[in-house]
């Protein structure tokens, strides 16, 4: 190697930094995404060697095909009560996204996220786990929350940050809590339940509960050191947990690519770490509740932890805070080969002949006016920045189980200081008085 | 020591009094595990958990991956379950891949919640210097924790204080951040390095009673009483100020804190208004230090009673260096000369 030309004749080095295929008025064509025919994929059994999952981690589980008909060894053979239970809890989910954003540009709140064309990740999921199995959510599964018959006032509570908000005003919306509903508090920051939910499912191994933990978390995120923390730890402890990886292909403005998608699958990482993987439709409500049912089932009878990564596509913007037409090509979503998901599983169901057109539109409106009452019923609570906010001395509470002295004297403080902005104001007045009076 | 005569308890060294917590609190609790890296058949690189996998099983005392995220983040799924997870991090300088788990997540899953979850567990990790571990095994990074709203600092200083706080610690609902000054293990440092080593069978405070007794979190000890200064100090340098106010026949009130947060600010504000002097001291680098924080405090609670500036007594604002840690440790030279900058003041 020559001392005056660094690196002699060797090549030059390159970095490469992704590039999604498609920008802004790009056309689109998902030709290259490779999507097999429903019913193809085999199932095995759900205490099998983790290692006989491995190429489907490199597969698609799809049940429902082009006909509408579900095929293939993971139909779940669900009866068509469940099936309309399912299609009316994802159209739930939508209406109420749509209601909450239409609240957000009205400016009762801050901030919102939808989950279009991902309600099937949310919702087959959740029925397909039981009741009392904890789930750590990411910040989109309100269908999650919405499956568990979490009230919508309660949501919409906690999105307005009104006083009868549960979480007395304290967090950005759509970071709820309902340990009622076994659904752990959502934190914002991304990834850290993770290995949370695989904590909660060694407690429940160590008590020998029966009781097992499921998990979410977006592609993007999944390149943070807690996912491949929780990856190692689910690993090691065997643990009874079910990790949904879901990938919306685009994390904010960033597609999937700078989480690693040019390379390999996201499922493929549970070949690295030896457990148990799938990788679905997640815009197929049957594959998803079929896929989470047999990593259920498996983890319930200590045959180990699963990877799923539901492969959907995110329809909307990230939340109502960014513009997607910024970033991608808007005939993605339209052209996206995997459809929708409620109305897959709708023309399912008119294919099966439970189902039809008059039916869906009845349940929409009445779906609306479920909706529009519990948003009533929490507007009359308050919203965002319309006073009828919690007392300020609950600023305070819940830092420690107890309020230590420097805290106690902070708060005096803050009293202080609305005594001197609002020298009228009671200190009773918070949750009882009108919107405008207690700011 | 009277409790020598009432209670019956031995002689231990700060290691053995730390497994006896343990011990006693997963004898009481089936609620409390313990995991970390090699604290199970081994025991533990410092030997805190020694005997505790072989009495209590593998399930309730674990080794863990090299993920300090995983470790607190388990912990706090642990926590919501209803388990009360004593997390071992071997080394404090190790602690920062599990910062988010502790600072975005434990510190403040109780107010996010509103009281829905909790995470019960007390983190034990060694810090200090001391025994040449160099730049990355003696750290006191005590600071960053005490910055973070919802997070209790427990430091004690004798193997009686670190028994009865530790077990306080795993009681209380908190997160705690329990610092074990790793030079206190085997001996009750005076700072004097070049002496021979004081073993704590020679130290009153090495009695440790048997069974379950707790120190409350958020009440200091004043270690010696005094009328000329007041010394607030905690973990190793408590030793090292006493060592020094003792040879320099300096009346000094030396406080051991032994709380950081919730702090005991009735008993700092009583000795400061009493003496009229103060220093503040630790081990850790000085900018933006604990040190500071309660040098605030002096100031703003006893400004009319000082009288004269507090002296802030610190390591350097520098990576503790292996060959020169004595050059950097806050030695009998440092607090002496601070000693008599405030008594000729």
């Amino acid at each position: 190697m020559s001392a005056s030309i660094p690196g002699g004749n060797r090549p030059k080095l390159s970095l490469h930094v992704p590039e999604p295929r498609y920008r802004p008025g790009d056309p689109v064509d998902f030709g290259h995404l490779a999507i097999p025919a429903a019913g193809a994929q085999p199932r095995p059994d759900e205490t099998c060697d983790a290692g006989q999952t491995h190429p489907l981690c490199l597969d698609l589980i799809r049940v429902l095909g082009d006909d509408d008909l579900a095929h293939g060894a993971w139909n779940p053979g669900l009866d068509a009560a469940t099936l309309i239970r399912m299609l009316r809890l994802m159209a739930l989910t939508r209406a109420f996204d749509a209601r909450m954003v239409r609240a957000q540009r009205q400016g009762k709140t801050s901030f919102y996220m939808k989950s279009t064309g991902e309600e099937a990740t949310a919702v087959a999921t959740a029925l397909a786990l039981d009741a009392e199995d904890m789930v750590f959510p990411s910040y989109r599964q309100q269908g999650v929350f919405i499956a568990r018959g979490y009230p919508l006032t309660e949501m919409v509570n906690q999105i307005f940050s009104n006083r009868a908000d549960k979480l007395k005003g304290r967090q950005l919306p759509i970071m709820y809590s309902a340990r009622a509903q076994s659904l752990f508090s959502i934190s914002g920051n991304l990834a850290t339940q993770l290995p949370q939910a695989v904590g909660w499912a060694m407690a429940s191994a160590i008590r020998h509960d029966s009781r097992i933990a499921s998990t979410f978390v977006g592609e993007g995120s999944s390149a943070e050191g807690d996912f491949h923390s929780a990856m190692t730890f689910a690993a090691v402890y065997n643990a009874p947990v079910v990790f949904n990886l879901v990938n919306n292909q685009w994390a904010i403005s960033s597609f999937s690519g700078f989480a690693g998608s040019e390379r390999t699958t996201f499922a493929a990482r549970a070949i690295g770490y030896g457990i148990a993987g799938l990788r679905i439709d997640g815009n197929d409500p049957l594959a998803v509740y079929a896929a989470v049912r047999w990593a259920a089932d498996r983890a319930r009878s200590n045959a180990g932890p699963t990877l799923i990564e539901h492969f959907t596509y995110r329809a909307e913007g990230h939340s109502t805070s960014d513009d997607p037409g910024q970033y991608r090509s808007a005939a993605e979503g339209s052209e996206w080969p995997l459809g929708d998901p409620i109305d897959r599983l709708m023309r399912h169901l008119v294919a099966l002949g439970v189902w039809d057109a008059e039916r869906q539109a009845a349940m929409d409106a009445e779906l609306d006016a479920e909706v529009r009452t519990a948003m009533r019923e929490a507007e009359a609570n308050g919203v965002l920045g319309h006073g009828l906010h919690h007392p300020f001395r609950t600023m305070f509470e819940d830092v420690f189980e107890t309020l230590p002295w420097h805290l106690a004297e902070q708060n005096e403080q803050a009293l202080h200081e609305r005594h001197v902005k609002f020298p009228d104001w009671s200190d009773d007045a918070d949750l009882g008085a009108d919107p405008g009076e207690a700011r | 020591m009277s409790e020598a005569s009432a209670v019956p308890g031995k002689s231990m060294t700060m290691i053995e009094a730390i497994n006896d917590a343990l011990d006693v609190m997963m004898a009481r609790d089936p609620d409390v595990v313990v995991l970390g890296e090699d604290v199970g058949y081994f025991g533990g690189v410092f030997r805190a958990t020694a005997g505790l996998q072989a009495k209590y099983g593998k399930t309730r005392v674990f080794d863990t991956p090299i993920s300090e995220c995983g470790i607190i983040g388990v912990a706090v799924g642990m926590g919501a379950y209803g388990l009360r997870p004593v997390p071992e991090i071997q080394f404090a300088d190790y602690i920062y891949p599990g910062l988010d788990q502790l600072v975005s997540e434990a510190a403040r899953l109780r107010y996010r919640s509103a009281g829905e979850f909790i995470a019960p567990m007390t983190v034990r990790t060694p810090f200090g210097g001391g025994i040449f571990g160099g730049q990355t095994h003696s750290q006191s990074p005590e600071a960053l924790f005490t910055h973070v709203a919802g997070l209790k600092t427990v430091v004690p200083s004798t193997p009686h204080d670190a028994k009865g706080l530790l077990i306080a610690a795993i009681e209380d609902n908190d997160p705690v951040i329990f610092f074990e000054p790793k030079r206190l293990y085997n001996g009750p440092f005076n700072g004097h390095y070049s002496e021979p080593a004081i073993p704590w069978a020679r130290h009153p405070d090495s009695f440790v009673p048997e069974g379950h007794y707790r120190i409350p979190l958020g009440e200091a000890r004043i270690v010696r009483e005094g009328e000329a200064v007041t010394v607030l100090a905690y973990g190793t340098m408590v030793h090292v100020a006493r060592e020094v106010a003792e040879r320099q026949g300096i009346d000094a009130e030396v406080i051991d804190l032994r709380t950081l947060v919730p702090l005991d600010i009735v008993t700092i504000e009583a000795s400061v208004n009493k003496t009229g002097r103060c220093m503040v001291l630790h081990e850790a680098t000085r900018t933006g230090g604990f040190g500071a924080e309660l040098a605030a405090l002096v100031q703003e609670r006893c400004f009319y009673a000082l009288e004269a500036p507090v002296e802030r007594v610190t390591g350097f604002d520098t990576p503790y260096p292996h060959s020169l840690e004595w050059a950097y440790f806050p030695g009998p030279v440092r607090i002496g000369e601070a000693f008599a900058r405030l008594i000729a003041a």
